[in-house]
Parts: structure tokens; sequence; C-alpha cells
């Protein structure tokens, strides 16, 4: 787990690139996209969490993740735990 | 050979000990998990260093809240990721099914079932991450079919089988096997005592060897298991054809 600074930008970086990591076409990455339009599915999501867990010591149980639908909501959830 | 290591629970002795011995054998740095006999656990692991093979001892009850992410730090940080997991830490208290006391069968699911899925959940971190991964649940043929005595042990098996299907589709796509080993009879302490009269049933007429075991898990863990997945390997001398 890294002692970084966690901005809003870090964290949408990390996760746009967990996202390519975990097959998302990387053009078609943004806030806005959801994780159907990625093809993104419950498994990938398992190993972004544990990507965001290992870069920002922030636990994303299966609760938390199962109601979220796009890349925005992620990322603003990680901030606002980070912050708490 | 893959920068990683594996770990085999309940290790210090009859099949855990032999399947040990035969990953070391193939490359695998090991992490011998024991909860009590350390002696036989150091045996385990003087003997792979013997051999040229890299081994370490982990004691912990798996039972125990944090003992399983324990050991995975303790044994990554040694040897890297744990890529090879092999759930055979069990145990048996038998008694038929009126009289099971409470602690029997809490005791028997916890050791047998509870803790596998403790390890497996810990251990598919690296394992998804690595995009490789090798999980083998010793099972038992008593999962499969009926044995008056065990309703525990048979309960805790059937259990680790239907874990072992589930995980394995769950995670198949990322290169990460989950498998179950079915053993019959085999002479290990755990069988002291059951089946004295069971070999006339047994169509190769013998109980089976802990490295008989061993050399299913070892195939199930190597590469050239790689679409072999969510199944069980039965190994009993043809006990349930």
């Amino acid at each position: 787990m890294t002692t970084e600074q966690v901005t809003t930008d870090r964290v949408e970086q990390v996760i746009f690139d967990g996202l390519a990591e975990v097959g998302a076409e990387r053009d078609a990455i943004n806030r806005d996209a959801s994780f159907e339009d990625l093809d993104v599915d419950s498994l990938d999501l398992v190993e972004i969490a544990q990507i965001i867990e290992d870069e920002f010591g922030v636990e994303l149980e299966g609760d938390a993740v199962a109601d979220l639908t796009n890349v925005g909501q992620v990322i603003d959830l990680v901030v606002a735990r980070s912050q708490s | 050979m893959r920068e990683g290591c594996a770990l085999v629970t309940g290790a210090a002795g009859g099949i855990g000990a032999a399947i040990a011995t035969g990953l070391a054998a193939d490359g695998w740095p090991v992490g011998i998990n024991y909860r009590s006999d350390a002696a036989g656990a150091e045996g385990v692991a003087e003997r792979i260093e013997d051999a040229g093979g890299k081994a370490t001892t982990l004691a912990g009850d798996l039972c125990a809240n944090g003992t399983a992410d324990a050991l995975f730090e303790q044994l990554e940080g040694r040897y890297g990721p744990v890529l090879v997991l092999v759930n055979n830490a069990g145990m048996r208290a038998d008694g038929l099914s009126p009289q099971l006391a409470d602690d029997q069968w809490d005791q028997v699911l916890e050791t047998n079932l509870s803790a596998a899925f403790r390890t497996t959940r810990r251990a598919l971190r690296p394992m998804l991450k690595a995009r490789f991964g090798r999980i083998i649940n010793v099972a038992s043929v008593v999962g499969m079919r009926a044995n008056a005595g065990q309703a525990n042990y048979a309960a805790s098996k059937a259990g680790l089988i239907g874990f072992t299907k589930t995980v394995a589709v769950e995670v198949a796509r990322r290169g990460v096997t989950v498998n179950a080993i079915a053993p019959g009879f085999v002479e290990t302490k755990l069988t002291e005592g059951v089946g004295n009269g069971l070999v006339d049933a047994i169509p190769a007429r013998r109980v089976g060897t802990p490295e008989e075991i061993a050399a299913c898990a070892r195939f199930l863990a190597s590469e050239d298991a790689s679409y072999v997945t969510g199944t069980t390997l039965t190994v009993d001398g043809g006990l349930s054809a």
C-alpha cells in the first residue's frame, strides 16, 4: 500500500488504468461510462477493488460496489472513503 | 517455474505432507501449515530441504480469525505470491447423528470447510492478479457416498465439493483452476481404526497411499492441468465405481 496523497485525479488514473488492465477499451473509459458499456463484470470489479485497496488502503466491500453502475461513482466513493 | 509458492494446510503428516513434498519436488517453495504437530511439520520441511527443495513451516489454527491472512503474509514475505493452495487440513469427530454433539459438528465443519473458504478467499487475491492459480481441495469419497457415523465429516466434504465447483466457475477465465481430490481409504493418522474390514470392498484390494494422492495434486497444480477445473478427482481404488 502506498502513502501517496489521495486526490481525485490520482484515483481516476488508477481506476482508469485498472479498467484497461481488466480488458476495457481505453478510448471508452471515462467517468460517465457504465460498466455495461465497458463490458466490465463483477469479477473485474473485484480486481478493481483489490487494486484500489492496494493503492489507497480503501476497502470496498461487495455491498458497497453492488449498486454502483458507472466509473464516476466508483471514483467518488473511493475519494469519499479515503477522506473519512 | 513461475515466481511464487505453494501453501499446503495440515501438512505435518499424511496426505498433506506427501503433497507438500511432491510440490517441492516440482520446484515450488512450500509453506507447511500445521496446527499442533510442530515436530511433524519440521520433519517434512527438513526432508524437502535435504532433497534440494525450499520449505518453511507455518503454525496456525485456520479456524481462528485472522490466521489465514497471517499465514499468507508470512509466506508471501518469504517466497512471493501464493499461486498454489492445497486445502488439506481436516479432522474427524465421529458419532451417529442422534448423538453427535454440537461441538463435534461445529469443529469438523469449521476445520474441513470454513477454513478452506478463508484460505481460498485470501489466495484468490494474488492468483487473480497473476492470471494463474491452482486451488486443490482435499475432499473425500465420504462427501459423495454414505458412511454411517460421519454425518459431520460427510457434510463438510460434500460442502467442499460444492464450494470447489462454484469458485471454479467464478474465476476460470483468469487462469485460476479450482479442483477437488476425493481420496478413498488412505492409510494416515486420520483413518486409524477406520475401515479395518473394508479392504475387501475395495476393488483394488488395498488402501491407497498418501503419495498416490499427492501425485494427483501435483498433476492438478501443473500447467498440464490448465483446462481442468471445477472437477473432483476420485482416487479410491475403484470403491465408488
